[in-house]
């Protein structure tokens, strides 16, 4: 939009050199970590680091589907971030723990379904039970949410719902703490023709699952935004709450649908959590939430493909990215890293393409 | 903009029978539906564990105990709640009576209704799998150790009780409603405040009166909480007294004072006598603050130390959020700067790098690292969006955590064992503060507090201090009058830094050890608590906040008064923050600016009315219509 | 000096998306005039007015002030420069007090640094006694209204025509050379509005500032203006004194649209 120079100050300087610098640091690491694979004895790879290993093909697909598994789930949660941003236009902090509810009441369900002995027998009705009662619980917390703590600051400048909802996640992770104790909950065994090594491509066959069911819930989210009127109310009110009311459209109404099917997601994403790490803590849902909202922020926040593209980045970028950035560059450890990573693409998406990589879509009053 | 019952008009139409309603005559949705609430309240409560873990702390002596507390406050603010009318201009203002106390206690009674399907639900089945409080403990203290039949009829009862007491609030005038309020709170505070004044006695070798508060089991004796209802009572009395005479007496001054041209002169007496007070209270006040911990015991001091720790914290985090208005949610970062440097540098266990260098050497490079932090931190995020700053800052905030306790720099920082046998400080040769001699850690801190609210109180009032509430309140417009923005803002994140740093400094020399652990996000959710909940922007609001929270709640690592509380006490500043934002997002001390604000009007408003007029009468007629529109 | 115009724009074009805001417009202010922008709504008013002040971007054009170019500013060096603004939906710091809002301000027309702050130097002390007095000194150019137990309160509480005095003010506090004021008189009676365009004629004869004001109240701009420029569609339609502007043909008909055509 400028054709004129912009007076450069310090600041701009500054970024332009953390620009730079977080590039070439990715670059770098990526350079030493094809040396490795090249030869583990090639000068400039002992220079980055003398005692890396370089992966063989199955542990890099094997890493790559991880991260592709948890990237959906970071997808799915990202979905209720970017549709009440894109109506409501505020970070609901509290999403992260709406997911971990999820997650938890898979775990209550499904060891009680374990107890009673249909787990075993009849897993897949069992799981379809499972995923549908996280997701009725998710709504109805997520609902109430609104109700009680957003509903009221319509209309505020948004750093306020966004504090407030910071209060909300604190007190819901506590609020599960305090009535279900501090021990983790575990998910019932899953049956070992899930989780043992398939032929196909040698995959775990919870991954695939995961993979399936986030398929799923997505082709279903779609759905509903783009072919149903409800969807189309949603996008009315996210392009401009005012007007879309002289329209016609009940605006409250939406935004609690929102909320609804925002819950909804985050209620599958808390099972295919309990698939992937068979039990859950009260702390589960912050990183990932947090997480997730870097995807929505990276797949361009208010943009709902856009979201599940970021979340499957994220996670991929947070599996791969410590052994093949951090590792060749000479970092010991680097698996510990990961959370760290998954921030350090948050801030660097933001410093290099604010606006997300597949654009984001917002209401008009805040497109800047 | 609720007009309540001390207002005149509202007594008036007591009078006026038209307006007094039948008993029956109730809103029954909103009864049933805050019965409803109050009953998931009161479970979630009781299931909570807060009943059965608070059981042993007693409050008044034989009669009451935290634990049935847990379950009695909640019905109370709730039926008052449901009693609450508003009455705006020109609706009927309805007289006060029986009805309110019955809707009170019909919707007390719902309430606790989910009490008794609690005590019947524990006596029929298990399901102490999820739910770990689901237990006989939680039954026998719901049924008073006696039978379930009664446990099931006495909750009911009990709701309907405090309900109608709590609608009944409505009926007596503001000012008895208030008293009584003010006197429990009073009774619960010395109840709370046990040990700090059984400490103080002991300080002041008047043991006789905290043997006489206090039964053997920490609670009030039962006659020494009728006491100290009275004397609330009998100061609040006082204290409406004085302000009835006070306002007779300033409204008769106003009417005598002269007309326009001694307006202004007026007015600066006004000011005058009001700073002189503050100045006189403020003294007093330090006075207190430095003379008190010479007679205050280990635990007393200790838990101040904790709070001046977070004081600090609190102010400097004021400066970004309450000054300059940018959410950092990454402000334990600088926190962790300054306790890590301080450990690296003088401690003899840091792994890599060891100097040892006496703690103020320390400290000072720990400031100019915190604000080169501050510097890195803020550069990057100045221009984002506000939201999405917070969130970035969060990030930076955990990535210095994980960093810490990463293998990768192990090597320096010694990952989740953290850095040990941090020495203390040597007050240049005078005296030693050590973690083990509390009274020694609390001057050190009171000392830095007093550093940090001279920068606070400094800064507010001068061009930058201007610059940050410039942009607090409209960036853009703030850009277009001239206020370098950018920069603004990062000289609010590298003072904010600074002074975080100050008390991770101590507190590495306080407890002789710094963890990554002690640097967890929820460090900086926690000052954001206090620093809304004192009031943003506000420094004496923001040092009340964190008195009044981390002294009986805690900090998230450090007890408060209230030790059974640890478990809950996460839950209960989440809680606060959604409340605090809710009620009134400018905290709970109105800031200074507006009280002095709501003074200086009534004082004026008779002799402005009379300057205009005055004014009109010299500009000719058609001045006056130019000031009808603008009366205030 | 009195060759260059004080303000020269050339060619100027803002585009947003695919709507173009300003359309190829040129634009000069002597020093010491009052120019009046009018146009009627959407028709590119408050752009004009935002591309000055370095809010937006121009897409192309130049803008020149006292002979140097404004492009790639930022909004707080333009100010420095000597250009002030005041908003069309009052824009104040609403929890500031009345006198914090001038004296904040003046923010680039003063020095001191934090230090000085802290240590209460001579410098800080004088420069606060100085912005203090200059602040009272602007408010005290709308008479009583803004000043005595005035200075202490918050923006907030204001009426709706002080805010808009507090405004002018505001910007008269950044010690500019040029002005823009943005519907100066919106939603004031026909009294305070008299009262105003006195108070703003006074600004250029009293205080010397030169003096772009957008306004659609016509009385104000047929007794205060030099010149007007009628803007439609982001260009520039007419220009010339309100006289010859009011009679013209084309402005008539932006105004009341086609319907004037027929008639």
């Amino acid at each position: 939009m400028q054709l004129t120079t912009k007076q450069r100050t310090r600041v701009d300087w500054f970024l332009t050199f953390l620009r730079i610098a977080a590039l070439a640091l990715i670059g770098a690491g990526l350079l030493a970590f094809i040396a490795q694979a090249i030869d583990a004895n090639n000068p400039f790879a002992r220079w980055a680091n003398p005692d890396a290993l370089s992966l063989t093909g199955k542990q890099f697909r094997d890493l790559v589907v991880a991260g592709l598994a948890q990237g959906a789930m970071y997808g799915l949660i990202a979905l209720g971030y970017s549709m009440v941003y894109g109506v409501l236009g505020f970070i609901n902090f509290a999403h992260g723990e709406v997911f971990m509810i999820g997650a938890v009441t898979g775990a209550v369900t499904s060891s009680k379904l374990a107890e009673a002995g249909a787990w075993e027998s009849n897993f897949v009705l069992c799981l379809l039970l499972v995923v549908f009662l996280s997701m009725v619980v998710c709504t109805v917390t997520a609902v109430i949410m609104e109700r009680v703590a957003y509903r009221p600051l319509r209309g505020k400048p948004r750093l306020i719902p966004l504090i407030t909802s910071i209060g909300v996640s604190f007190f819901l992770q506590n609020f599960i703490l305090v009535l279900l104790g501090p021990g983790t909950k575990s998910y019932a065994k899953m049956p070992d023709w899930l989780t043992e090594k398939r032929t196909f491509l040698e995959i775990q066959g919870t991954r695939i699952l995961v993979l399936a069911v986030a398929a799923v819930a997505m082709v279903g989210l779609w759905y509903l935004v783009e072919r149903t009127k409800t969807g189309k109310a949603m996008r009315a009110v996210a392009e401009d709450a005012e007007i879309a009311s002289l329209m016609g459209i009940d605006v409250n109404r939406i935004i609690v649908k929102t909320f609804a099917v925002g819950g909804a997601m985050a209620g599958v994403a808390g099972i295919l959590w309990g698939l992937l790490f068979n039990s859950v803590l009260h702390t589960a849902g912050f990183l990932p939430g947090i997480k997730a909202f870097s995807a929505a922020v990276v797949g361009g926040i208010g943009n709902i493909g856009g979201s599940m593209a970021g979340g499957l980045t994220i996670g991929v970028a947070e599996s791969l990215g410590p052994l093949m950035i951090l590792e060749p560059l000479g970092v010991s450890g680097p698996s510990q890293l990961r959370d760290a990573v998954a921030f350090a693409v948050l801030i660097i998406v933001l410093l290099v393409r604010p606006s997300g990589i597949f654009g984001e879509r917002l209401p008009s009053e805040e497109r800047t | 903009m609720t007009v309540t019952g001390d207002f005149p008009t509202t007594q008036g139409t007591s009078a006026d029978a038209a307006s007094r309603r039948r008993l029956l005559d109730q809103d029954w949705q909103k009864l049933v539906r805050a019965g409803g609430i109050l009953a998931l309240g009161q479970v979630f409560i009781a299931l909570s564990g807060m009943p059965v873990n608070f059981d042993r702390r007693l409050l008044i002596d034989p009669i009451l105990s935290l634990g049935y507390l847990s379950l009695i406050w909640l019905p109370l603010v709730v039926s008052y709640w449901v009693g609450r009318e508003q009455v705006l201009e020109g609706m009927t203002a309805y007289a006060r009576g029986g009805r309110d106390v019955l809707a009170g206690a019909i919707a007390g009674a719902l309430g606790n209704a989910g009490l008794t399907l609690l005590v019947v639900g524990i006596t029929h089945f298990d399901i102490r799998d999820p739910l770990v409080n689901w237990s006989p403990q939680l039954l026998a203290i719901l049924h008073f150790e006696e039978s379930v039949w009664l446990g099931a009829v006495i909750w009911p009862v009990i709701g309907a009780a405090t309900g109608a007491l709590g609608g009944g609030m409505h009926c007596a005038s503001t000012r008895i409603t208030r008293t009584a309020v003010i006197a429990g709170l009073t009774v619960f505070g010395a109840a709370v405040l046990e040990s700090v004044i059984t400490d103080l006695s002991q300080g002041f070798h008047i043991e006789a009166v905290s043997d006489w508060l206090y039964g053997p089991k920490r609670g009030l004796t039962y006659p020494a909480a009728i006491v100290v209802a009275v004397a609330a009572i009998a100061v609040m009395a006082g204290i409406w007294a004085y302000r009835d005479s006070a306002m007779r007496a300033g409204l008769v001054g106003s009417r005598q004072s002269p007309a326009a041209p001694g307006e202004s002169d007026r007015s600066r007496t006004v000011w005058r006598r009001f700073i002189s007070r503050r100045l006189l209270g403020y003294a007093l006040v330090i006075a207190a603050v430095v003379v008190l911990p010479l007679f205050l015991g280990r635990l007393t001091n200790e838990l101040l130390a904790n709070v001046g720790l977070f004081i600090l914290l609190a102010l400097g985090l004021n400066i970004i959020v309450g000054l300059a208005g940018i959410l950092d949610l990454g402000y334990v970062a600088f926190f962790a700067v300054g306790g890590y440097s301080v450990a690296v540098l003088t401690s003899p266990g840091s792994p890599r790098f060891s100097p040892e260098m006496p703690w103020f050497g320390a400290l000072f490079i720990a400031m100019l690292l915190a604000g080169l932090v501050g510097l890195f931190i803020g550069a990057p995020v100045i221009r984002m969006r506000g939201d999405y700053l917070a969130v970035v800052t969060l990030g930076f905030g955990e990535i210095i955590r994980i960093l810490l306790l990463s293998d990768w720099l192990s090597g320096t920082f010694n990952g989740a064992q953290g850095i040990t046998n941090i020495p203390g400080v040597e007050v240049f040769g005078l005296a030693t503060v050590r973690g083990f001699e509390p009274r020694s850690v609390l001057y050190l801190v009171l000392f830095f507090c007093a550093i940090a609210i001279y920068v606070s109180w400094r800064l507010e009032n001068s061009r930058i201090g201007r610059a940050w509430m410039a942009v607090r309140e409209d960036e853009t417009v703030a850009e277009v009058m001239g206020v370098d923005t950018v920069s603004a803002k990062l000289m609010a994140f590298v003072t904010g830094a600074v002074l975080g740093s100050f008390s991770g400094a101590i507190l590495s020399a306080k407890v002789g050890s710094v963890f990554p652990h002690s640097f967890a996000i929820i460090v900086s959710i926690v000052i954001l608590v206090v620093v809304i909940f004192g009031g943003m922007g506000n420094i004496p609001g923001v040092i009340a906040g964190a008195v009044v929270l981390i002294g009986v709640l805690g900090g998230p690592n450090q007890p408060g008064l209230l030790q059974e509380f640890a478990e809950y006490k996460i839950l209960i500043y989440g809680a606060l923050l959604v409340w605090m934002m809710l009620q009134r997002s400018e905290g709970l001390i109105p800031s200074v600016r507006r009280a002095q604000e709501l003074h200086i009007d009534e004082m004026n408003q008779d002799a402005w009315l009379r300057a205009q007029a005055e004014a009109d009468d010299a500009t000719g007629g058609g001045g006056g219509n130019s000031s009808v529109g603008e009366q205030p | 000096m009195s060759s260059v115009p004080m303000l020269e724009i050339t060619g100027l074009h803002v585009v947003f998306g695919g709507l173009h805001a300003i359309n190829d417009l040129d634009f000069t202010v002597d020093e010491g005039e009052i120019v009046a922008v009018i146009g009627p709504n959407g028709a590119g008013k408050t752009t004009f007015f935002n591309a000055i002040s370095g809010m937006v971007k121009p897409t192309e054009g130049q803008i020149a002030f006292e002979g140097r170019s404004l492009l790639g500013l930022d909004p707080n060096k333009i100010t420095s420069r000597g250009i002030a603004r005041t908003f069309q939906n009052v824009r104040l710091f609403a929890n500031m007090t009345v006198l914090e809002n001038v004296m904040v301000s003046q923010h680039c027309r003063t020095g001191q640094r934090m230090v000085d702050a802290l240590l209460q130097t001579r410098r800080f002390r004088t420069e606060e006694e100085q912005v203090r007095a200059r602040g009272k000194e602007v408010l005290g150019f709308f008479g009583t209204r803004l000043t005595g137990y005035r200075f202490d309160q918050p923006a907030s509480v204001l009426s709706y025509a002080n805010r808009r005095r507090l405004e002018i003010a505001r910007a008269m506090a950044t010690s500019p050379k040029l002005i823009l004021l943005d519907e100066p008189v919106a939603g004031m009676n026909p009294v305070e509005s008299a009262e105003l365009t006195g108070l703003i004629g006074k600004l250029r004869d009293e205080m010397g500032y030169t003096i772009v004001l957008i306004e659609h109240d016509m009385s104000v701009v047929r007794d205060i203006s030099d010149r007007v420029v009628v803007l439609d569609h982001g260009e520039a339609i007419a220009r010339g004194t309100y006289a010859e502007v009011s009679a013209n043909p084309q402005v008539i008909e932006a105004y009341l649209g086609q319907s004037a055509k027929g008639s």
